[in-house]
């Protein structure tokens, strides 16, 4: 179901057997949608699996909270945004007092 | 001196030989019971602590409502710190035994909670960060945890890492260590069942109603509940039960960020904090970095955004601190509420005028490190036993009655 992190129609299963069938909780409980795709290539396929395991119509499953950002990105490039608070002691901020 | 715990801890075991299944009322199903000796309000670690431990101890009546799922609040937003290193005695010491409960939990809880101690690295970039340490880390010794000062070389050869320009100091003690909080409360919710206690998610309390005769009625949308006793374990969202009955807690929520990156193979031991903006990090048992870092002057509000300006901040800190993490990917980012309270201190104990009506708030971010000891106490106390000098320091009422102002406030609230 999902290859990021290795979760299985099986887990999806075992889940839901355990009682964890809202699909926050599948995803917190497998992990499924956690990996560098963050749920691109599998949230459709758990969705209407869990559909399917739930007795639900699959419109009654939401797909879980979206989390930025939009592709795995770099720290070193996030760093140089220019939105970034500046604390007392920042590198810059003192060289600017100098 | 060591956490001295119970006997019938030191051994029992949770029983894992066959499958124990959550009870069909976590699914959702099935109705409230008319009535409960004890109705604990919030499915979060806190709540899920106590039904634990007091259904443990044998009370049979205990029910719990969850208004969504369970971890959905704080307990399933937070980095899984758990450390010693406070500020004032009480603090230290509660968190010395719930460290214990912690090394214990998957022996007594039966599930792995990934439970991890490679100490907490404090850093320091200024003497009087160093002082502040410094000052807690006597208070520390002198409570048995074995907190030391560090030279920055010293830093440097736990993190080798960290670039160490700029920083004057650190404080680390190896005990203290990081947990995956999802399973740990899994493991209170599925061991209180298993111990006879109701569980319903996706039922949130729509009114809270005080009887002439002693107790309350829960109402819910899917049925009324009378309660004998009510703890009230809503985090963030305290104040608004208290309101339901007239009970003003002075607690407000404040949205903290957080994220977490792409896996990598274990390198960092400790998790690594820097005063000078709370940043802090360290690496789960899943291989991310996961970490923050506190903006200042943000206002109170429930909600739960992200931010390109958290961001950012965070990269910026982390990246100058430790360089080599700048080609590391960030895979997601999110937020929960701190529950802040006035002093820095959880507000504990019954409200006053509402003996019956108990209070587990106030935690600043740290409810889930506190939630074992915590849980635990309450447990005792619930059943029976003589009540914690928590339960009477702590109280709601210090705020009234100019009693917090007497003790010292907690100052380590940090990240």
């Amino acid at each position: 179901m999902c290859r990021c992190e290795d979760v299985t129609l099986a887990d999806l299963e075992h889940s839901v057997s355990r009682g964890y069938r809202d699909i926050e909780e599948v995803k917190r409980y497998t992990g499924f949608g956690t990996g560098p795709c963050q749920g691109k290539e599998c949230m459709a396929a758990v969705a209407t699996q869990l559909a399917i395991l739930t007795q639900q119509p699959a419109a009654a499953i939401p797909p879980f909270t979206s989390r930025p950002p939009l592709a795995p990105t770099p720290l070193r490039l996030l760093a140089r945004d220019p939105g970034a608070h500046r604390f007392a002691d920042d590198p810059e901020e003192s060289e600017r007092k100098k | 001196m060591q956490p001295v715990l119970d006997e019938e801890e030191d051994t029992a075991r949770a029983d894992v030989s066959g499958e124990i299944r959550l009870p069909a009322t976590l699914e959702g199903a099935g109705p409230l019971p008319d009535s409960a000796e004890v109705v604990i309000i919030g499915g979060g670690v806190v709540g899920l602590a106590i039904a634990y431990y007091l259904a443990k101890r044998g009370l049979q009546d205990v029910v719990v409502v969850e208004r969504g799922y369970l971890a959905e609040g704080a307990s399933g937003r937070n980095g899984g710190g758990v450390r010693q290193q406070w500020s004032t005695e009480l603090n230290i010491r509660l968190m010395q035994e719930s460290v214990e409960l912690c090394r214990r939990f998957a022996v007594d809880l039966g599930v792995n909670v990934w439970f991890r101690q490679g100490g907490y690295l404090f850093l320091a970039r200024s003497a009087e960060e160093v002082a502040r340490l410094e000052k807690n880390i006597a208070l520390q010794n002198r409570c048995g945890v074995a907190t030391r000062m560090l030279e920055p070389r010293q830093a440097l050869a736990i993190v080798p890492e960290l670039d160490i320009t700029g920083i004057v100091g650190a404080s680390y003690n190896p005990s203290d260590g990081i947990l995956f909080p999802w399973p740990f409360l899994w493991g209170y919710a599925r061991q209180a069942a298993a111990h006879g206690a109701r569980i319903f998610t996706q039922t949130p309390v729509a009114g809270l109603e005080r009887q002439k005769a002693g107790g309350y009625v829960v109402h819910t949308p899917r049925g009324a509940v009378r309660a004998r006793r009510v703890v009230n374990a809503t985090g963030a969202w305290s104040p608004r039960l208290g309101a339901m009955i007239g009970v003003d807690i002075p607690t407000f929520p404040i949205r903290h960020e957080i994220c977490s990156s792409e896996p990598l193979k274990p390198f960092l031991r400790p998790m690594v904090s820097e005063l000078a903006s709370g940043l802090y990090c360290s690496q789960s048992m899943r291989g991310e970095i996961v970490g923050g870092v506190t903006i200042p002057g943000h206002s109170s509000t429930y909600g739960m955004g992200s931010t390109l300006e958290f961001l950012a901040t965070y990269a910026r800190r982390l990246v100058r601190l430790m360089p080599i993490l700048g080609d590391i990917k960030i895979l997601r980012q999110w937020a929960g509420p701190y529950d802040q309270s006035p002093d820095g201190n959880p507000i504990l104990g019954a409200a006053p005028g509402h003996p019956d009506f108990f209070l587990a708030c106030g935690f600043v971010g740290h409810g889930f490190m506190m939630a074992p000891i915590v849980g635990k106490l309450y447990g005792e106390w619930l059943t029976g036993g003589d009540p914690h000098e928590i339960f009477g320091r702590f109280t709601l009422g210090r705020f009234a009655d100019g009693s917090a102002a007497q003790h010292a406030k907690e100052d380590f609230n940090i990240g």
